[in-house]
């Protein structure tokens, strides 16, 4: 009884501490609950639809690419997302970029090749602040994975425009938003229904958009994800059966010492 | 070390060795007969678990080191370079950043381990003191390993934890600026804290092996926290308890290979996917969650420590919790000598055993409220903890030494193994 109390403290003290990571949230009597969205890439066996990411990355470029830039990008990387090399080609050389300097020492400009990274919309921080009314549109990279909720709390934000409530009022270039920090957001609601237009026949709602651009968010944030959750599958039963053949042998093993020596 | 007495190996290259370096005795000795008692249960498991994650992130930490470039305006980039273009960086990165969390689990169960059965005391107060060295020496590592890929976490973490120490009269501001190489956390603080995370882990193999070698002088303690008596009371560690260990070890890895696999991010902070920026300080800035309950007792003490009805301030109240974060360590090294009862196991001291196990929750408490901000019943219930943390070292071991019945002991491990009612009962029929 003893040693069982002892056991369950430990197992509620590891509990806890797992619990008890540091994870925060400053109240705000405005800020709605976090809803939990169904995504395709959830769970220990989620993979990202190759659809949806298509579709996300069409939005990045058809709307968010105007403001955030995705520096850790290459374009060589939308091969993930199920285009061939060839399309990667036509998609880089859309964009150019500055290079050099040649054998002349001129410096000079040519189309992106897959090996380059994403187009920047700003080529500085000032410039970006200038043009956006001094508010920074951040680098999306990692988004994903460097905000509380992650993919989740991209689709709500997205969705989550409205009007202020009663007696509060805005000021120039502020938006509201219920699930935002301090719920004033600088960013203007930037999707709408029917803003772009899909090739593949999925609905062209603000909520369908708005879960492509997080499942493309995730993707940007976390490439190997599908990798990594597909060998943990075979990692985790390789030491299921590793332990229970020791916790056989540790037995079998044990057996002789219960009777007197 | 082996010397001495040697058997000889049949095998004659094993020999020719052996008669010249006795590696193969000493590992004989030390690993394959050594005597151990044979009724450990199986929180004598985490010993050899933190030895297999530290080897784990020695390996993993130099294959990291080969790709990572210590700069400030690089760190963060070849970080997510590891992520995304390294073979199986993203493996490696998440096993090293991980690791850390398993390891501290590993450890602070393997602490309270000794704690609860008296492996501290005599003879084993030096292994004792040993084992909390490799502690401080983690968390000194750990610490410096969250900076790297400097992350505003790392950036605002590192910013707070040595500032603590601008909290030292006289000389506090110029350690500060010693320890940073400069005025404010920069780019000499991330290529020093680099140079000393690498070197550390070297460091701790050393007290590692010295803890081992003051563990085979003394022997392990025991459930029951009585010396073996003889021969009839222990087994030979192989391969009793290597197969026992590898069992435990496999286990462990499991729940370590879940988070690795499934929420490589669940115990770290998001906020540390965003580059440092030192113009940007974060909402709350709260260090990792082994840290948390040493965090409350730095934030517990919130007021000056003066000569009462005089202006005359002592103690600021900065420097009253550093001193009580950094006491809350080293009243772990007196421990073996603030404690006088005679017997070593929890089991047999019904006292020590309630206050042990309350001293576990409120460890946990203290955890919790270093994750909340610092205000409202927050204060007060860290503060609380915090009395609870030292009471139970200096009030409540120095009264059972005095005042706590001394039950009577079974008569060896072996006849309580083999009669589990003498255990049970905390009591010994008389032989």
């Amino acid at each position: 009884m003893k040693a069982l109390s002892m056991k369950q403290t430990i197992l509620t003290f590891l509990t806890c501490a797992l619990m008890a990571s540091p994870v925060i949230a400053a109240e705000s009597k405005y800020k709605a609950e976090l809803p939990d969205h169904k995504f395709s890439f959830d769970g220990p066996f989620g993979t990202f639809d190759r659809g949806s990411l298509q579709r996300g990355f069409q939005v990045y470029k058809q709307v968010c690419s105007a403001c955030h830039g995705m520096n850790l990008l290459s374009y060589r990387n939308l091969t993930d997302l199920g285009y061939n090399a060839d399309e990667v080609k036509a998609i880089a050389s859309q964009y150019t970029i500055m290079d050099g300097p040649n054998d002349e020492g001129e410096m000079f400009e040519r189309t992106r090749k897959p090996s380059d990274r994403f187009h920047n919309p700003f080529p500085n921080e000032q410039a970006a602040r200038y043009a956006n009314n001094g508010a920074y549109p951040v680098d999306m990279s990692l988004i994903a994975k460097a905000r509380k909720g992650g993919a989740d709390y991209i689709y709500a934000l997205l969705i989550g425009y409205e009007d202020p409530p009663e007696g509060i009022t805005l000021s120039a270039g502020q938006h509201w938003n219920k699930y935002m920090e301090g719920n004033k957001i600088a960013m203007a609601a930037p999707l709408s229904d029917g803003i772009v237009a899909y090739e593949d026949g999925s609905p062209e709602t603000m909520e369908q958009y708005s879960e492509d651009i997080s499942t493309f968010l995730m993707w940007a944030a976390e490439p190997k994800l599908e990798q990594r959750k597909q060998m943990g599958v075979k990692v985790i039963i390789f030491l299921t059966i590793f332990a229970a053949i020791m916790y056989g042998v540790k037995k079998k093993l044990w057996k002789k010492l219960k009777t007197p020596t | 070390m082996g010397s001495g007495n040697r058997t000889q190996f049949e095998n004659p290259v094993i020999e020719w060795v052996d008669s010249r370096l006795p590696v193969f005795t000493l590992m004989q000795k030390e690993y394959g007969v050594f005597p151990t008692p044979k009724n450990f249960n199986y929180f004598w498991n985490f010993g050899a678990i933190a030895m297999v994650i530290l080897v784990t992130m020695i390996i993993t930490g130099i294959t990291l080191g080969m790709h990572y470039t210590a700069h400030a305006d690089y760190a963060f980039q070849s970080v997510e370079r590891i992520m995304r273009d390294v073979n199986f960086g993203w493996l490696i990165r998440y096993m090293h950043s991980n690791g850390a969390s398993f390891f501290f689990i590993a450890v602070y169960i393997h602490m309270f381990r000794g704690l609860y059965y008296g492996s501290y005391k005599q003879p084993r107060e030096l292994l004792w003191m040993l084992g909390v060295t490799i502690f401080l020496l983690m968390m000194a590592t750990a610490f410096m390993g969250y900076v790297l890929p400097w992350g505003q976490m790392s950036f605002w973490g590192a910013t707070v934890i040595t500032n603590l120490f601008s909290a030292i009269p006289i000389f506090g501001e110029s350690i500060v600026t010693f320890l940073w190489g400069g005025f404010s956390v920069d780019n000499p603080t991330l290529t020093r804290f680099y140079a000393l995370h690498y070197l550390m882990p070297f460091v701790i193999v050393g007290v590692v092996f010295l803890h081992v070698w003051a563990l085979h002088v003394t022997g392990s303690n025991n459930p029951m926290g009585i010396e073996p008596k003889g021969p009839q009371d222990t087994i030979p560690f192989h391969p009793y308890y290597t197969m026992k260990d590898s069992f435990g070890i496999l286990v462990f890895l499991i729940l370590y290979a879940a988070f690795v696999f499934f929420a490589p991010n669940a115990l770290g902070h998001p906020d540390n996917y965003i580059p440092a920026d030192p113009l940007v300080t974060p909402a709350h800035i709260v260090p990792e969650w082994y840290f948390l309950p040493f965090y409350a007792i730095l934030r517990a003490i919130t007021f000056d420590i003066g000569i009462p009805l005089t202006d005359i301030v002592l103690v600021p109240a900065k420097l009253g919790g550093v001193l009580a974060m950094f006491g809350s360590i080293a009243i772990l090294y007196v421990l073996p000598f603030l404690d006088k009862h005679p017997h070593r196991s929890a089991v047999f001291r019904p006292w020590y055993r309630i206050s042990i196990i309350l001293f576990l929750i409120n460890f946990i408490v203290l955890g919790v409220c270093g994750a909340k901000p610092a205000e409202g019943y927050w204060v007060i219930l860290s503060q609380l903890t915090t009395v609870y943390y030292f009471a139970f070292f200096i009030v409540l071991i120095p009264l059972f030494n005095k005042f706590e019945p001394v039950e009577k002991l079974p008569p060896s491990i072996n006849d309580a193994v083999l009669d589990p009612k003498l255990k049970a009962d905390g009591m010994a029929k008389t032989v």
